[in-house]
């Protein structure tokens, strides 16, 4: 999508009208942005194939690839 | 003369003891004191002040405590053993989830001099306990069964089913929860002045006096300008510990360990450090290194996993690491309590402190030795 180039992802998001950005660990509930300010690590999300990305901390770039996160299982579920 | 003396132009409150702190100590004799029916108000000061009670690990620790001291280990396997009914009282009045777990924990060995000194110490307690502690020495492929995460270069490991954590911030808030609903008051106030009169104490913020029949002083370094007032002596000093948070993965660790812990959410909490550098709240990056790859050593796939944030908090420490439990003699009803452990000694302190101060009575004999006159040369 097209946005405004001195946004940050998670503003870029919200103005589209996405705010789930990812699940929890635990109970798989919604999350999204909270604190826009770096502290509070609920807007976490997918950037370019990266997770935990703070995304009121990244500011968008051409060509980025944003992708909902999900949780990861541990080395032990892959035993 | 003492009636004129209490009628000062200031607001006056009465109650029938106050505790000054709203740490996990401060908050559980509190909360102990209302539950035995006093009128009790809370003294607590916000974030510039130091705030142990918001910077531990959350555990509920037995194995290795008192190694050197029988009567706490005694006091600390007291508390640990009251601790499952304490998380459910406080859950059933507040309706907190304290994410209370004692289903054991492990203390890892990283080298077999390590390992052979553990189980010295984990003998030794045994035999002082008369076999109310009990413990396991595993090593690696043995601990492997129980964490199959386990890090080769872990030598082994001292298990002890006492063992359990807590969500530490929960039982804080369900203590300031309980004490409020047993009609206990707390104020946000830093206490400016405090004074023996007769049979009472008057315990002064800068706006208002308080009279009180007990004064119990809860208040983490601040007891240290705060005791003399009323004939106490609390010798402490502090301790910077670190601790790294990580991201919240699918839970793997089921049981506490002294290196690393997974919270109920998901994220694993990694420690720890001891450095002397005074009041110093920041971080090093040396010891957070120090701390990295330790947990990497006993669980590799945490190479993968992110730091989200690193803190650091100062122990109140005694120059022999055990508590001060005092009652002053020249002041009776003022009380001085001081320990680095208040996690694990929350149900007593609640539960047995309090209701032998709320009585009236000396402390228990069982804690005589930990008076800080045990400092005076």
């Amino acid at each position: 999508m097209r946005v405004q180039k001195d946004l940050n992802v998670a503003t870029a998001l919200l103005e589209a009208g996405i705010s789930n950005f990812r699940e929890t660990t635990i109970k798989n509930e919604n999350r999204g942005p909270y604190c826009m300010m770096g502290v509070c690590f609920d807007c976490l999300i997918n950037i370019d194939g990266m997770d935990n990305q703070q995304s009121c901390m990244v500011k968008v770039s051409d060509g980025m690839k944003i992708n909902r996160q999900i949780t990861r299982n541990t080395s032990q579920d892959e035993q | 003369m003492q009636l004129l003396t209490l009628l000062t132009p200031k607001n006056m409150s009465n109650f029938d003891s106050v505790v000054v702190g709203g740490g996990l100590i401060g908050a559980s004799i509190a909360y102990g004191l209302a539950r035995s029916g006093q009128r009790v108000a809370m003294f607590d000061e916000v974030d510039n002040a130091i705030r142990a009670a918001r910077g531990n690990f959350g555990l509920i620790w037995v194995q290795g405590k008192g190694a050197n001291n029988p009567y706490y280990a005694t006091w600390t396997r007291q508390s640990a053993k009251q601790w499952p009914d304490f998380s459910r009282e406080l859950k059933e009045l507040t309706g907190i989830d304290l994410a209370f777990e004692q289903n054991g924990g492990f203390d890892f060995c990283l080298n077999e001099v390590e390992f052979a000194d553990r189980q010295i110490i984990m003998e030794k307690m045994t035999v002082d306990s008369d076999d109310e502690f009990n413990y396991e020495m595993l090593n690696n492929s043995q601990l492997k069964q129980v964490l199959p995460n386990i890090g080769p270069a872990v030598i082994g490991a001292s298990f002890s089913k006492w063992d359990g954590h807590v969500n530490p911030l929960y039982l804080l808030k369900a203590l300031h929860k309980a004490f409020k609903q047993l009609g206990g008051k707390l104020y946000i106030n830093p206490i400016t002045d405090l004074q023996h009169q007769g049979k009472a104490f008057q315990v002064s913020t800068a706006t208002t006096n308080y009279a009180c029949e007990k004064v119990i002083l809860a208040a983490g370094f601040s007891n240290k300008t705060l005791a003399p007032k009323v004939g106490l002596n609390v010798p402490v000093y502090p301790q910077r510990g670190e601790i790294l948070v990580t991201e919240k993965v699918k839970p793997f660790l089921h049981h506490p360990t002294g290196y690393v812990r997974q919270t109920q959410d998901g994220g694993l909490l990694l420690g720890d450090s001891h450095e002397d550098v005074g009041f110093d709240e920041g971080t090093n990056i040396n010891e957070i290194q120090q701390i990295a790859k330790r947990a990497i050593t006993i669980f590799p796939y945490l190479d993968s996993v992110k730091i989200i944030r690193a803190w650091s908090s100062l122990r109140i420490l005694t120059r022999d690491g055990l508590p001060i439990y005092d009652h002053s003699e020249s002041c009776p009803g003022a009380y001085a309590l001081s320990s680095h452990s208040g996690v694990t000694l929350a149900a007593v302190h609640a539960l047995d402190v309090a209701s032998c101060i709320a009585k009236g009575d000396s402390l228990s004999p069982s804690l005589t030795c930990f008076s800080a006159k045990r400092f005076d040369v």
